[in-house]
């Protein structure tokens, strides 16, 4: 009682200094660590909204946080930890798996070299004997070309200008149909492509007489003696793509010559029908959807993101059930709330008797637009990524993207070994 | 290629020549998050040159050594991602032989059920 109106007088002890010293804010049980949810929301997510994504870019930058106390690197022990693949379907020429863990701009790289930097097997010279079709030589040869050929790009060597084409580097192909007179309209397709093991067969015209003719390809070997190809011809992935149409007494005959080449330098040599990738969706309900709104709600979306959840005594409640199929149509984003349309309506009166009154006003369009409150958010992860490879059949999309990340690391290689080439000294 | 100074090593540019966003975006993020790195950029000075210019400001460090390590570190992120990218679809694989084996004894057992059904109604 009497210690209420007197001051204390206490001695610090050393051992309170040290833990004075040592005392760390974060060690209290109830202070927050992390970012507050708002940053944490702008670091890891990207929200989609009505218009137009917001917080797209990453921020990657260590220091990014450090006022707070948070630290945003990333090292290479943490990304190993955190690094997961679930793959969701795998079968011959698609692959669909979710990537956690990783970024964007290492995702993007991956997607880039599996269009354009990984290499596999097309027509690149066409030997036209006759072609008598309604369809030119170039444009046949143009076909030709997008031909997407069963041959694995590993096992041959690319062929630059200097070389001469052989058994390591080049497939030969022959392709010679006619139409018979007096018989309907043929189609010509890709098993008409017949694989020539022994090379070219086209003679080249040589002055003197040689005991061998020379052909444009010089083969020592023939490819069915490779062990890979002893059972198992060379032929284009798909047996029925339309390659020209022939009428009756039209003939085509030529030799096409494939070599190995990236899709940079045309896209007949891309080894994917397509690459693409897309972050998971995560769909949230900002406020309790119940009975006639869940309803409209479960209606609206063409996905069916959300269900119906009964809460008992007949009242229903939306959750969201599949965000995964949410393909961000935002048709969930464009209702209002009832309540606005009566507002609506509201300022449609008043601007009536305004009109009434003579009061001339601009009709100004966002005026006639009804209210926009966000009743559903949605966002995307920045770290998950559902990549879909699609092959073209030269090799299963698994080993496509475990070439691609091979791709990737020889790119680094480079360039640490050009790095330290150059003496610094 | 290095621009840099030689009495100011902590910041440098480095072109790479054959190279577009590919290397350079994933090079760059690498960099960021290294915490002796105050700024990293890449840029591509023209499409038509396929040339790429990194940036990279460090706290004291020597910019070229930070380089070296931010390729490093990539090169084993990506060793990394295929080593879990490989166990992942062996995993799978093995779990669809699975199903697709039980998946054959159960249409097989119901099969079998259904012919000694016919059998009895006989």
């Amino acid at each position: 009682m009497s210690t209420k109106n007197k001051e204390e007088k206490r001695i610090v002890t050393e051992a309170e200094k040290i833990e004075a010293k040592n005392f760390n804010i974060h060690d209290l049980p109830d202070v927050p660590t992390g970012l507050p949810p708002h940053l944490e929301l702008q670091r890891t997510r990207v929200i989609c909204n009505e218009l137009a994504p917001i917080h797209t870019g990453g921020i990657f930058y260590s220091g990014a946080y450090k006022s707070m106390g948070v630290d945003n690197s990333v090292n290479l022990e943490k990304f190993n930890e955190d690094f997961k693949v679930d793959v969701i379907s795998l079968d011959e020429t698609d692959i669909v798996f979710d990537m956690i863990g990783i970024n964007a701009p290492m995702a993007n790289a991956f997607r880039r070299i599996l269009l354009a930097e990984l290499p596999s097997m097309a027509i690149e010279k066409v030997f036209v004997a006759n072609n008598t079709s309604l369809v030119q030589d170039e444009v046949l040869a143009q076909r030709l070309g997008l031909i997407p050929i069963a041959a694995d790009p590993r096992l041959f060597e690319y062929l630059s200008e200097n070389d001469q084409p052989n058994e390591k580097n080049t497939i030969v192909f022959k392709l010679h149909v006619k139409c018979p007179r007096g018989e309907p309209r043929l189609k010509v397709k890709t098993n008409e492509l017949i694989w020539l093991p022994n090379g070219s067969e086209i003679v080249k015209e040589s002055g003197g007489s040689d005991s061998k003719p020379k052909t444009y390809t010089s083969f020592s070997r023939s490819q069915d003696s490779f062990p890979e190809f002893a059972n198992n011809p060379i032929t284009p992935s798909l047996q029925d793509i339309l390659i020209a149409k022939l009428g009756p007494g039209q003939e085509i005959e030529l030799e096409a010559h494939a070599v190995k080449g990236i899709g940079k330098t045309h896209a007949k040599w891309s080894p994917v029908a397509t690459a693409w990738y897309r972050m998971l969706p995560e769909v949230v309900l900002l406020k309790e959807f119940e009975d006639e709104e869940a309803v409209e709600l479960v209606n609206v979306c063409p996905a069916k993101v959300f269900d119906i959840e009964d809460m008992g005594e007949g009242r229903k409640r939306a959750k969201v059930a599949r965000p995964r199929d949410c393909t961000l149509c935002r048709e969930c984003l464009r209702e209002g709330k009832p309540e606005l349309e009566a507002k609506a309506k509201a300022k449609a009166e008043a601007k009536a008797k305004a009109k009434e009154r003579g009061e001339e006003k601009k009709a100004k369009p966002t005026e006639e637009k009804k209210e926009w409150v966000p009743q559903v958010e949605l966002r995307r992860l920045r770290s998950h990524f559902i990549f879909t490879i699609e092959s073209t059949g030269s090799q299963p999309p698994d080993v496509l993207f475990t070439e691609a990340v091979k791709i990737l690391e020889d790119k680094c290689e480079s360039v640490i070994a050009a790095h330290s080439e150059v003496d610094w000294s | 290629m290095e621009h840099g100074s030689f009495r100011n090593d902590t910041h440098a540019s480095f072109t790479l020549a054959e190279e577009d966003h590919t290397l350079g975006n994933a090079l760059r993020y690498v960099l960021c998050q290294d915490p002796r790195v105050t700024t990293a950029t890449y840029n591509i000075q023209h499409p038509s040159l396929e040339r790429v210019s990194i940036q990279v400001q460090t706290t004291g460090d020597p910019a070229r050594e930070v380089f070296r390590d931010g390729c490093q570190e990539l090169m084993l992120m990506n060793r990394h991602v295929r080593t879990v990218f490989d166990k992942a679809v062996a995993k799978f694989k093995v779990e669809e032989a699975a199903r697709t084996k039980n998946a054959e004894e159960e249409l097989k057992k119901q099969r079998d059920l259904f012919e000694s059904m016919d059998i009895e109604s006989n």
